[in-house]
């Protein structure tokens, strides 16, 4: 609890090299068997049902799903920030070797925002617009260094801020979020986030509400801090295009569930679940024939108060009635999909799984 | 239907519950002008918002300033480009949601840029458009059946068969079960909100439909459902789109020509196969290279655009992309380029224009343009 973090008023880079009093060897973040349940008037909402991923230092995990599949309850589970009286979690979350289910939440507040901490999808809602940018910066900070003053708080700040990439820092520290465009708002979110030095950063679609060209200089400085940090960050995101850049691993979710799991190479140039081929056979590509038509998944992404029996995806999948009636029965579990550490949940065999793939899938859209 | 109430835009919701009150039946169809002639000619169109600045004062943001193109019968534009550069607020002057400050606006022919709302009723019918927010275009108070009818009612137009039936046969067209007439909007998805927006669209048998943004609110696998639907539509119906769009991979889907806006003025326009294989602007091809490509793992080679785009409150002077720009020289900052035609109907606004195809497609689009970045 009491590891020192970065010396105060030190560069951020300073990572110092007192080694982890906690941390065992292994992964820095391990989620198993996550499940997080709602109550509500509707009825019993699993949104996330029996999730298990190892995220390791210096390592990026995308985690890929439509709207309701539990990427993002999956992030706010491991932050601790679920209301604790309306929200059921069960299973084990260890960052750095410390069990985060069941800590007292005044635990789990002092390890938010300085062991790990979160980069939002809209930083005009997640920057307070009554206060200046650098003083929730700089706020952040002193919450977790105690001893630090206030003109020391301010340095880091505009260290931070100069670091993510923002001109004259020190001027901007001085101004409110409104005075910051899109692309400058989501830096400063970041300098927020790292002005702690987290060793875990969960970013929820950082780049969605951004231009192509910003959202480029933004996955670029991700990059670059977590090459300088040595963080493991957790990449939600719908868009398979962000993966491919960032990602070195891959979980793909739906209705509450990981279908499919493996390194980015695996995952995109071998998907093994119908899901994910669905997913990158619909989206359109920049090369290959523009006139050909885009194969979508058929229906819809499914209710969580009422999610389909056995394979969640069956309603939707070209291949469910290829196994009698098991689709529709067991819930399948991950297996081993082939390459090493890949896993797929899914009914059908590997073979049938890679000829339905070289002969359905592999010349569409960006499967191609 | 014309800013139907979802609209957020008060004044478009005033428009409309006006417009109500007055049915009154179509004047006569206009006869089609012939099939060379565009069916949309916009000149030096221009929107100017007056804003307040500091404390008494008033400046202007030209939030689009100065665009020429035109749409042939059955043809597909696209319009790209990032945020703030006047791409939704065109779509809205072409249907006249919004009144243009200058500039004119051509359909089949007639001047429609200042037309009255008297004027513009019979137009109404073979202009429509399609909003981005399925859920804030729908009256949510009013049935599926109802919403898609009202185009009908307020033209005063009875279709043979009855106004049921036309709305059945547009449901089935989009996709969408014709049982679900009497249904609500919040008992659909946003995909299928989407289509109920397209079958209102499409229910007076429009010649032009601008979209702004149809699938961009949609998870990936119903956005493909959806392009694959509005392709579909476009082919059978042979209908004229303006297609409003920040997805580039999306529009090449799409369109048969592209428009790139930068800050109120279009850089490039041309056909789609010079937009994406041989564009000549630097910022078309900045902005194709920032495109994460799923083709790709890990940064590939991509032209760093630094900074983001300049406030068009006081737009740079010459060219606007300049201060981002790695080509830039002084002409740039003094003489505004004009958008000349370089042939084959791709024309550039560019003082330094790039020559030459992007590399091909496993040699990574950025390859060539890198290297003059690092210049």
């Amino acid at each position: 609890m009491d590891r020192p973090k970065s010396v105060p008023s030190g560069q951020p880079g300073d990572r110092p090299s007192v080694p982890e009093q906690r941390s065992t060897s292994g992964p820095y973040l391990r989620v198993d068997d996550l499940r997080v349940r709602f109550d509500t008037e509707d009825g019993v909402v699993r949104a996330v049902d029996g999730v298990s991923f190892t995220v390791e230092r210096g390592r990026t995990l995308g985690i890929v799903g439509e709207s309701g599949s539990g990427k993002s309850v999956t992030s706010l589970a491991i932050l601790g920030l679920h209301n604790a009286k309306r929200t059921t979690i069960t299973g084990e979350i260890s960052v750095g070797g410390r069990q985060l289910v069941g800590l007292p939440e005044e635990e789990v507040r002092r390890l938010r925002g300085r062991d790990m901490a979160m980069i939002f999808q809209d930083p005009l809602s997640a920057l307070h617009p009554y206060y200046t940018v650098g003083r929730q910066i700089a706020e952040a900070y002193r919450v977790h260094h105690p001893g630090a003053g206030r003109r020391e708080a301010r340095q880091r700040a505009v260290d931070m801020l100069g670091r993510v990439g923002i001109p004259q820092p020190a001027r901007r520290f001085d101004q409110y979020p409104h005075e910051f465009s899109g692309g400058m708002r989501q830096r400063a979110m970041i300098a927020m986030a790292l002005v702690n030095d987290p060793d875990l950063v969960i970013a929820d679609e950082p780049t969605t509400a951004l231009d192509v060209t910003v959202q480029a200089q933004i996955l670029d400085l991700l990059a670059d801090l977590q090459a300088e940090f040595h963080s493991a960050i957790i990449m939600i995101t719908h868009d398979l295009g962000v993966v491919s850049q960032v990602a070195d691993d891959v979980l793909v979710m739906y209705g509450g569930r990981a279908v499919e799991r493996g390194s980015v190479e695996q995952v995109l140039r071998r998907p093994q679940h119908p899901y994910t081929w669905g997913l990158l056979s619909s989206v359109p590509s920049l090369h290959g024939d523009a006139d050909e038509d885009l194969v979508p998944i058929r229906g819809n992404p499914p209710s969580l108060i009422n999610l389909p029996s056995g394979c969640s995806f069956h309603p939707r999948c070209r291949y469910a009635d290829r196994n009698g009636d098991r689709s529709r029965t067991e819930v399948p579990q991950l297996r081993p999909a082939g390459g090493e550490g890949h896993l797929v949940a899914c009914h059908l065999s590997t073979e049938e799984r890679t000829r339905l793939y070289r002969e359905d899938i592999a010349h569409v859209g960006v499967a191609r | 239907m014309w800013g139907s109430l979802g609209e957020r835009e008060e004044r478009s919701a005033a428009e409309y519950r006006s417009r109500e009150r007055r049915q009154a039946p179509m004047s006569e169809v206009s006869v089609a002008p012939s099939a060379a002639e565009p069916l949309l000619r916009v000149r030096g169109l221009a929107k100017h918002f007056p804003v307040r600045t500091g404390f008494r004062g008033q400046s202007l943001v030209r939030a689009v300033d100065g665009l020429d193109f035109d749409v042939r019968p059955g043809e597909t534009l696209g319009l790209v480009g990032e945020s703030g550069c006047g791409k939704t607020t065109t779509g809205r002057m072409l249907v006249r949601l919004l009144e243009p400050t200058a500039g004119t606006i051509e359909f089949e022919g007639r001047d429609i840029t200042h037309a009255g709302r008297r004027q513009l009723r019979p137009l109404r019918q073979d202009l429509q458009i399609i909003f981005q927010d399925p859920y804030a275009s729908l009256n949510p108070r009013h049935t599926v059946g109802r919403i898609i009818a009202m185009p009908l009612q307020v033209n005063g137009i009875e279709p043979p068969g009855g106004v049921k039936a036309r709305v059945q046969e547009l449901l089935e067209i989009v996709g969408l079960n014709p049982e679900h007439y009497n249904r609500y909007p919040h008992e659909f998805s946003g995909g299928q909100r989407q289509r109920i927006g397209i079958a209102r669209a499409l229910a007076l048998r429009p010649k032009l439909i601008v979209a702004d943004e149809p699938v961009s609110a949609l998870d990936v696998s119903i956005q493909a459902q959806v392009v694959n639907l509005l392709r579909q539509l476009q082919r059978d119906l042979e209908l004229a789109f303006v297609f409003i769009a920040h997805d580039l991979a999306v529009v090449r889907h799409f369109c048969q020509r592209v428009a790139v806006m930068y800050l109120g003025k279009i850089v490039e326009i041309g056909d789609r196969v010079d937009i994406y294989e041989r564009p000549q602007h630097p910022y078309t091809r900045a902005l194709l290279s920032a495109i994460p490509d799923v083709t790709k793992l890990g940064p590939g080679g991509r032209i760093r655009l630094t900074g983001d785009v300049p406030t068009p409150l006081d737009p740079p002077s010459g060219c606007r992309f300049r201060t981002r720009c790695w080509k830039a020289q002084e002409i740039c900052a003094t003489e505004e380029p004009a958008l000349v035609s370089r042939g084959g109907g791709q024309a550039i606004a560019c003082h330094f224009p790039e020559s030459g195809p992007v590399a091909g497609e496993s040699g990574g689009t950025a390859g060539v343009t890198v290297e003059e970045v690092s210049k």
